[in-house]
């Protein structure tokens, strides 16, 4: 024990004191905090989507816990969330790789869905076998029963392009017994996943109503010129237009069927019909166009949401998945707060939980939520839902649509 | 219905072909195969629509400044980017693949920029966005003013090629530069010249785009996929060549549109793309090298 002096040992023991005291100082930091990982498209051509729909929602959603305090758990105390975010540069594989980062090494306690219903689908078994919850929300597929059975944490909340086929035939059925619009419809859709599936679900719903579809034609993914299609349906005979169709193709034949002067009685578009940038699109006279999704637009509960989302975003949510995420989120919230971070329970939780959103009480049906709006009209200025007509807070579709 | 055709396939065609055009000077004179050049028409679009929106200044006038900011950025980004890569490929070929792989990387360089400044959101603008009738057919009057452009810009610029020293000089670099400088031609500042010319052509493209059409921060390399299918097949660095595709393709389009299925534009492009390489690999006005 040479050489051992006492001032070398209070040196030691000092230092030793302060380690383990750092550490655990470390350790309760650690655990007043909740780590959210996502991996999101910051750039490529989902970048978009994910910009509109899902980006502004997870950091809205954030701020507003942390602003309260944090995530309230099970024992009433409340953490912080901590944020481990990655660009999937719209590759299925940057994606993969950066969730699997996300589960072992960030070792993040929860991890919200990427946009898009491709990227969702390509997460989903990594997902469930790291025991993930995955509250997929801007995922359209009909399989979404087959999904929730295979991989039993994940959870569909945008339904399934059958649904918001019948929903938009339903309606026009409606005008068409009043004897507001004929039994004609020209149809277009895009040669991509979406709009082959609402197309495949609309030809047998259209015809099973009475109708007669007089232009059926499909266009390749990138088409920017619509005249051709436009003057082909202008000159059908048709009282309603109807496209399945992205943003880029919503804007384009909004465009070209004002500057051709075409007016038919029902305009219906898919997405992108209820973003907020739409009215500008359409220089201001969107009054009457129908397209995919919509909100309770009276709602205090929307509203709040909507003027929250405009502070903190600088712009308005979309009216048809944008509430949907936001509110997956509320549910994500409270669910944590009743079973904790525990992952089994959470998703148990999640699947028979009834849960208050700014989309209003939300219970899912085999993982599932089925409460959705299928078809909405820009009605004075706002985005309404239109059907089902029978949900409460039902706007009644104006039909004929006022000339552009 | 033929009438229809014609018109709506030749306005989309002079659209096509106004955004090829600089693409293919580029590539003839500088020798640069820029992947990045949706997104420099894009920066452009994005430029007119902010100065719209900003200080309401209607894009027709900020056309010419658009143009000549256009030109400058190409100056520098050659001087900058490509002179290094000019002078380390020599007589080889590999300028075509540096500038390739450079290109790529500014691609996403401009993407982010985009993102950054603009957001992923969609972006539009009205601007004369209505009917005009053309022999009975309505036509969108912005869409007629990009047709305009084109005519104007690239009748210009064949007739400059042609008659003018400028354009000998150019088509001198363009056939051999490597006997360019036999004769005294400064080709280094021919080829930037060429670059930034193109460039000024992206910008006008874009701008004439941001009136009618919508776009985001991520949708250039749906701009540099036309441009670069017409220019191939136009005959590489060939300006009347890239007009005449242009065109061709528009009318293609319309009429595959209209009397076949919409649905089979594109492969209906490609098809004819793949012919045009199977009989004519030097395009359809090219020289036989």
């Amino acid at each position: 024990m040479s050489g051992f002096s006492r001032r070398a040992a209070l040196r030691a023991f000092s230092a030793g004191a302060a380690m383990v005291l750092g550490l655990q100082a470390g350790a309760a930091a650690a655990q007043d905090k909740v780590t959210i990982g996502y991996a999101v498209a910051r750039t490529g051509p989902n970048a978009t989507g994910a910009g509109i729909t899902t980006i502004p929602n997870y950091e809205l959603w954030v701020d507003t816990v942390n602003k309260a305090g944090g995530l309230k758990m099970p024992d009433g105390s409340q953490k912080m969330i901590e944020v481990v975010e990655y660009d999937n540069r719209s590759s299925n594989e940057d994606l993969v790789r950066s969730i699997e980062r996300l589960a072992s090494q960030d070792k993040v306690d929860l991890i919200l869905p990427p946009w898009g219903t491709g990227s969702n689908l390509a997460i989903a078994p990594l997902m469930a076998k790291f025991g993930y919850p995955q509250l997929a929300v801007t995922a359209v597929t009909d399989k979404a029963p087959e999904f929730a059975k295979r991989w039993d944490r994940s959870f569909w909340l945008l339904g399934g392009g059958h649904d918001y086929a019948n929903g938009l035939v339903e309606v026009l059925a409606k005008a068409r017994d009043a004897g507001t619009i004929n039994d004609k419809v020209a149809v277009v859709s895009v040669a991509d996943g979406f709009g082959i599936d609402l197309i495949k679900s609309a030809r047998p719903a259209f015809e099973d109503a009475g109708f007669e579809l007089v232009y059926d034609k499909t266009y390749p993914l990138g088409t920017s010129d619509f005249a051709a299609i436009m003057s082909e349906a202008q000159g059908s005979g048709a009282d309603s237009f109807v496209a399945f169709s992205y943003p880029p193709g919503s804007f384009g034949m909004t465009k070209t069927a004002q500057s051709m002067n075409y007016n038919p009685k029902v305009f219906y578009i898919s997405v992108g019909g209820a973003f907020p940038i739409y009215p500008g699109v359409a220089d201001g006279k969107a009054e009457g166009v129908m397209a995919i999704g919509g909100v309770d637009a009276d709602s205090p509960a929307i509203q709040d949401y909507f003027a929250r989302h405009t502070e903190f975003v600088g712009t308005p949510p979309d009216s048809w998945a944008s509430a949907i995420t936001y509110a997956s989120l509320e549910m994500l919230a409270q669910a944590v707060e009743r079973a904790g971070l525990n992952h089994e329970a959470l998703a148990n939780a999640l699947s028979t939980g009834t849960f208050q959103t700014v989309v209003g009480d939300v219970t899912l049906e085999d993982n599932q939520l089925r409460d959705l709006w299928w078809v909405g009209q820009w009605q004075g200025g706002s985005f309404r839902a239109v059907n089902p007509s029978d949900k409460a807070g039902a706007s009644a579709p104006v039909i004929p649509k006022p000339e552009w | 219905m033929l009438t229809t055709t014609l018109i709506l396939g030749l306005v989309l065609g002079g659209t096509y072909a106004l955004l090829a055009l600089g693409l293919t000077l580029q590539y003839g004179i500088a020798r640069i195969m820029n992947l990045a050049y949706g997104e420099l028409t894009l920066l452009a679009a994005f430029l007119v629509v902010a100065l719209f929106q900003g200080v309401g200044l209607s894009p027709l006038l900020s056309l010419p400044a658009i143009a000549v900011a256009g030109y400058g950025l190409g100056w520098v980004l050659y001087q900058v980017m490509m002179r290094p890569l000019v002078a380390r490929s020599g007589a080889s070929g590999r300028l075509e693949i540096d500038s390739i792989l450079a290109t790529f990387g500014l691609l996403f360089l401009i993407q982010g920029v985009l993102l950054l400044l603009f957001g992923a959101n969609f972006t539009s603008i009205s601007y004369l966005d209505r009917g005009v009738n053309v022999f009975g057919v309505s036509v969108a009057l912005n869409r007629l003013i990009a047709f305009g452009i084109c005519v104007v810009v690239g009748g210009a610029l064949v007739v400059a090629l042609k008659k003018t020293r400028w354009g000998l000089i150019m088509r001198a670099v363009a056939l051999t530069p490597g006997s360019a400088p036999l004769v005294g031609i400064d080709t280094n500042r021919v080829a930037r010249q060429g670059f930034a010319l193109g460039t000024a052509l992206a910008a006008v493209a874009g701008a004439s785009i941001s009136m009618y059409q919508t776009f985001s921060a991520t949708g250039g390399v749906v701009f540099t996929m036309k441009a670069l299918v017409i220019v191939i097949m136009g005959g590489v660095g060939n300006v009347p060549g890239a007009l005449a595709a242009g065109f061709a393709l528009g009318l293609i389009e319309t009429f595959v549109a209209t009397a076949i299925d919409p649905g089979l534009t594109l492969a209906a492009t490609f098809a004819i793309f793949l012919l045009v390489l199977l009989w004519r690999p030097q395009g359809l006005f090219g020289a036989r090298s």
